[in-house]
């Protein structure tokens, strides 16, 4: 039977907490709610979860599809299921929202409890670390002690590198893709710019934009257009989209019509971004990006900053990924070297730049798949 | 050199517990008979895809690097024994990464195909390239860019002032320790830095 009708039924949940969460500025955040779902059977010693972290414009539907909706499969349905790479017949695979998104958690679009108001701007600043702390509650919640694995691709690699320093005691595994032990001064530049882009699009308001009925819509297009060409390579680019043009043969010799075909289609990405996103969530999140840094606090030293790690890793890069780059990867790898852990690193000579965590590749697919089999012999 | 025997007779030059780094891991049987039999850990270094998925399906840490790129990502004397295992005749800056086997381990073994193994010679005598089980290419599509002997190598490890702590020829499987450059079709060298 075809992959695609075997997609199963996902069901979102929430989980509400009203203890106040102390945050690494200083701030608090209580009465909030975390949206997540769960795939595969918890078993009898609790010792096959696996917690799945994601980056930046993704959420807590890592897998299946909703009940009655076409084409809303989970943003790593390829990976996560029964019979795939992780295998939801014999783990049990939780996906969270991170405060400060926009896809159920609590975020700057919600009320603040003390105020009623809606937090807007009033968001707190959360970071990596934060987010960790916030999913470590949930897993207590849910009687998890310790995972079998974290995993996380991008950002969410920064968050599963974490949970590995913050609850060392709590990780078998990290599985860390496309990831970094920190943004590059390059890196936070796109960021910066992406932030301008939204924090001076008149309808921003100061974040306050929700109570005058508007979204900054220009903004967020601007900013995941900057984003999604930092997301590919110049030969995929070159190979989609080379230099044809949209319509016919015969330049418009136009400054503002749409003349080229990857102009066309950054601005779908764009539009379609803007009708989904929330632009605080994007300051939030680009801002954890830019603030993950596990060695700031250990002098500049990684290897330092991992000294803590008790996990088994398993970390992956792709070869045309710029945004997150094969050294960047082979920096944790020597920092866990250098602390002796046991470390396994493939790096993929994929086309796809960075999306390339998120797309097929027998090669990628083969590494995770065998890495989680072995995970589940250790299983009882 | 995939064979038992051979790979035995190389892991008893592995002592008990010892921290490896094998260059050119392959599959990592290697490896995984060194973890399970004597007690051994450690890291597989592999540029090909098939071995890396080879190594992490039977849970041996392996690290996909280009050795040609060389070892700076280790620390000096950081393993207490660096393998080169059928790896030297692929490299292109093989004497650079001898010393750099020499710098990160407290003491290396190399072993690789001996040229001047008797039937080798007879070959060239005959005019033409070996073509054996232990050669098995053609001339033109071998992947042994770096042809040495067991000679060769004793001679290269003087100019870079390595140890030799014990060296002997391989065959079939067992130690060849009489006239081991004619007798043998693998060389095996263990040494360590001054």
């Amino acid at each position: 039977m075809p992959g695609f009708f075997m997609s199963f039924i996902a069901t979102p949940q929430s989980m509400h907490f009203a203890e106040a969460l102390p945050l690494i500025s200083g701030a608090a955040i209580r009465d909030y709610t975390l949206a997540y779902e769960t795939y595969g059977q918890l078993n009898a010693d609790k010792s096959n979860a696996v917690l799945v972290c994601h980056a930046l414009n993704a959420s807590h539907h890592v897998a299946g599809v909703y009940e009655g909706e076409l084409r809303s499969e989970g943003w790593w349905d390829n990976m996560i299921g029964p019979g795939k790479p992780v295998d939801t017949n014999r783990f049990f695979v939780i996906g969270v929202n991170n405060l400060g998104s926009c896809f159920g958690s609590t975020g700057p679009m919600h009320q603040h409890p003390d105020t009623g108001e809606v937090y807007g701007a009033d968001f707190p600043v959360v970071t990596v670390e934060d987010w960790v702390n916030a999913q470590a509650r949930l897993l207590d919640r849910l009687g998890i002690g310790q995972l079998a694995a974290v995993l996380g691709g991008s950002l969410g690699g920064m968050q599963a590198l974490s949970w590995t320093l913050q609850y060392p005691e709590r990780t078998r595994h990290a599985v860390v893709v496309a990831s970094a032990p920190n943004l590059t001064a390059e890196n936070i530049a796109f960021n910066e710019v992406a932030r301008r882009a939204i924090v001076t699009d008149p309808d921003f308001h100061g974040g306050h934009f929700y109570r005058h009925g508007v979204i900054p819509q220009r903004g967020l297009r601007i900013a995941r257009m900057i984003g999604h060409i930092t997301y590919l390579s110049d030969d995929v680019m070159n190979e989609k989209f080379g230099r044809q043009l949209r319509e016919g043969m015969d330049l418009k010799y136009s400054t503002q019509d749409v003349e080229f075909q990857i102009e066309s289609y950054l601005r779908y990405q764009g539009d379609k971004f803007s009708e989904y996103f929330d632009a605080n969530t994007y300051l939030l999140i680009t801002r954890a990006l830019d603030y993950f840094d596990p060695a700031l606090r250990h002098g500049g030293s990684l290897a330092q900053a991992l000294a803590v790690a008790r996990a088994k890793f398993l970390l992956v890069s792709f070869t045309t990924d710029w945004r997150f780059s094969p050294q960047r990867s082979r920096e944790i790898v020597q920092a866990l070297l250098e602390n002796r852990r046991d470390v396994s690193y493939a790096e993929i000579d994929a086309p796809h730049g960075h999306d390339a965590f998120l797309l097929d590749d027998a090669r990628y697919m083969g590494v995770m798949r065998s890495y989680f089999d072995s995970i589940s012999k250790e299983l009882a | 050199m995939s064979d038992h025997a051979t790979m035995q007779a190389i892991a008893r030059l592995v002592p008990e517990g010892a921290r490896v780094l094998d260059l050119g891991c392959g599959n990592g049987a290697l490896l995984d008979h060194l973890q399970r039999e004597r007690g051994c850990t450690g890291y597989g270094i592999e540029i090909d895809d098939d071995n890396v998925l080879a190594c992490v399906r039977r849970g041996v840490n392996v690290i996909q690097l280009n050795l040609d790129e060389g070892l700076a990502m280790f620390g000096d004397n950081s393993f207490d024994v660096v393998l080169q295992i059928d790896t030297l005749q692929h490299l292109r800056n093989a004497e650079v990464m001898l010393r750099e086997t020499a710098r990160v381990g407290r003491s290396g073994i190399v072993a690789f195909p001996n040229f001047a193994h008797w039937p080798n010679r007879l070959s060239v005598l005959r005019g033409r390239m070996p073509v054996t089980r232990r050669l098995p290419y053609q001339w033109y599509d071998t992947p042994n860019i770096r042809v040495g002997t067991y000679k060769d190598f004793e001679v290269l490890a003087h100019k870079n002032k390595l140890r030799i702590l014990d060296a002997f020829g391989l065959q079939d499987g067992r130690e060849v320790r009489w006239l081991p450059n004619a007798r043998a079709g693998t060389a095996v060298f263990r040494f360590e830095h001054d």
